[in-house]
């Protein structure tokens, strides 16, 4: 790894990556918003892009249980950053990629990290990309990360998408596209803990365009003290297709959510189910885990921490 | 011991106040095998939750092992070795059956098999539910046997289920009654069933009956389960007049 990481940056790469040390294979590792360490492999090549900020990640058709790590930090205050990154994945790859951005701010100047990840995937490759977010810091600039995930299908294409953003985010809109072609495939399950004054919005606009594509939506989320929520899983089914939405959201303090599922179907055959759900911990299930032994606070905490497993 | 003492609840609703349960007085000797029954309505899970802390009984005091445990939290109680099985427990999501067991015996790294073990002894295949999420997809009948099998995990001085038969079927319900039979063999535990099955009853030391609000009966099985029985029948005013019809 470069010279130049600290303790807060591996902490910061623990977190979102959970890198402890340099990952094996190809990586890229962005550093207020310098390139802080660089690695290709034989099979996947991750270049600078010339015209904007960001980089390309070239996989090459056939390449199986490679992985390629991304993670962004930034650890001065005052830094803002859009970035576009940019996946092509060859035909029958089978890799994960992990994304994650971890802001420490102990300033008081914003820092925000706005990245747009788009995701060619050939047929009948599959991706995991999972991505976490994270933010800490003692100063009173705000930490913003402003993701984009667009993503595109071909034939018998997958993508099983986990993403993360478990406290000290300020504010963070996510937006996610995905556009399924024939026989594809899109599994997403979002997890998000906001508190305090925090903010947090989730678009997804999943398009099921091929004959036998299937999407599966999991939202969980947990919002605490004054902290609000608005998410938008919106799930089109344009043919013979499968979509399935679920939104789960626990309420505490005087937080608030807002969940607005939508589903279309414009073809006959196409079957779509929503569910949403929002609602304080059951007092239930406290009471069990105290009869367990737990206090209060205890047993709170573990159920959020199932909650959001 | 478990000692009772003029237990009392009292709540007040739109028909003014109701006592739920009077005066209760009961005494449990350590190692005993109790079964606690009677006609529904009557006050047994009331009892059972006062024990546990979970309903706040407005009068009279509770001493377990001689400490008075009225007004103490529920936590507490837990950790001093009162466990209670839910007549309906709760589910959890992303909460799996080994974590509950985990939790229950109070060691993080409960062995594979030890976890696996807890599930046999209530008649699920554990390897099939041990890594299962205590969500909805779990049946009503499953459910109740991971509760069992959660306070069978706790080893605690003083356990008490809540009709334990509810919603099992019959075949489960012989392996649960074989469980019973073996924790009543090893006497490690004081034993408060709220049951009305008959093969429950049967292994029973003692029976106490709770009919509106107290202690109708409290005895040796072999010196109440004969009146319960006459009692069924000829008790109820209602079968009474149906016969003559």
């Amino acid at each position: 790894m470069s010279e130049s990481r600290n303790m807060v940056d591996s902490e910061l790469l623990f977190q979102i990556a959970n890198m402890k040390e340099t990952p094996k294979g190809a990586y890229n590792i962005r550093k207020n918003s310098q390139l802080d360490g660089r690695q290709s492999s034989r099979n996947i090549e991750i270049s600078t892009k010339t015209d904007r900020s960001g980089i390309d990640i070239r996989i090459k058709p056939g390449t199986k249980g490679e992985s390629v790590h991304i993670p962004v930090i930034i650890t001065e205050s005052g830094v803002e950053e859009l970035v576009y990154n940019d996946f092509f994945v060859g035909e029958g790859a089978d890799v994960d990629i992990i994304a994650g951005c971890g802001i420490h701010n102990d300033g008081h100047q914003r820092s925000q990290h706005d990245g747009v990840h788009t995701f060619y995937v050939g047929k009948n490759a599959k991706v995991r990309y999972s991505e976490k977010h994270y933010g800490e810091g003692e100063g009173t600039g705000e930490r913003i990360m402003n993701p984009q995930t667009i993503v595109y299908l071909e034939e018998g294409a997958s993508i099983q998408m986990d993403t993360t953003q478990i406290r000290g985010v300020d504010s963070t809109a996510r937006y996610t596209k995905v556009q399924a072609g024939k026989n594809a495939d899109v599994v997403i399950t979002e997890k998000l803990l906001t508190h305090g004054e925090q903010f947090a919005e989730s678009k997804m606009e999943i398009l099921l365009n091929g004959e036998g594509s299937k999407a599966q939506i999991v939202s969980r989320s947990v919002a605490q003290d004054q902290s609000k929520q608005v998410f938008y899983p919106q799930v089109e089914g344009n043919a013979a297709c499968f979509g399935h939405v679920q939104c789960d959201a626990i309420l505490m303090g005087r937080a608030k959510i807002t969940a607005i599922p939508a589903i279309s179907a414009n073809d006959m055959d196409a079957q779509l189910i929503h569910e949403a759900a929002i609602g304080r911990i059951a007092g239930d299930q406290i009471i069990k885990l105290m009869t367990l032994g737990l206090t209060e606070e205890e047993a709170e905490e573990k159920i959020l921490n199932g909650f959001l497993q | 011991m478990l000692e009772i003492k003029n237990l009392s609840f009292r709540v007040e609703d739109e028909n003014g106040e109701t006592d739920i349960l009077k005066n209760l007085s009961l005494t449990i000797a350590d190692h005993k095998f109790v079964v606690i029954t009677g006609p529904n309505g009557g006050g047994k899970t009331t009892l059972a939750k006062a024990v546990m802390g979970i309903t706040a009984p407005t009068g009279g005091t509770i001493l377990w092992n001689g400490t008075d445990i009225t007004h103490m939290p529920v936590t507490e109680r837990a950790r001093l070795g009162v466990s209670y099985g839910f007549q309906q427990p709760p589910r959890f999501k992303g909460i799996k059956v080994r974590d509950l067991l985990e939790l229950a015996s109070g060691n993080e790294a409960l062995s594979h098999e030890e976890g696996c073990q807890y599930l046999t002894r209530v008649g699920l295949c554990a390897n099939d539910y041990i890594d299962r999420e205590v969500d909805a997809s779990l049946s009503g009948g499953e459910l109740k046997r991971i509760e069992i099998a959660t306070i069978l995990a706790r080893k605690t001085g003083l356990m008490i289920f809540d009709e334990p038969e509810a919603g099992i079927d019959l075949w489960s319900f012989a392996k649960l009654t074989d469980t019973f039979r073996r924790l009543q063999e090893n006497r490690r535990s004081t034993l408060l069933i709220i049951s009305h099955q008959e093969r429950i009853i049967d292994l029973a030391d003692e029976i106490v009956m709770i009919s509106d609000g107290s202690v109708a009966q409290h005895g040796p099985k072999d010196e109440i389960f004969p009146k319960i029985l006459a009692n069924t029948v000829t008790g109820c005013t209602y079968m009474r007049e149906g016969d003559v019809q």
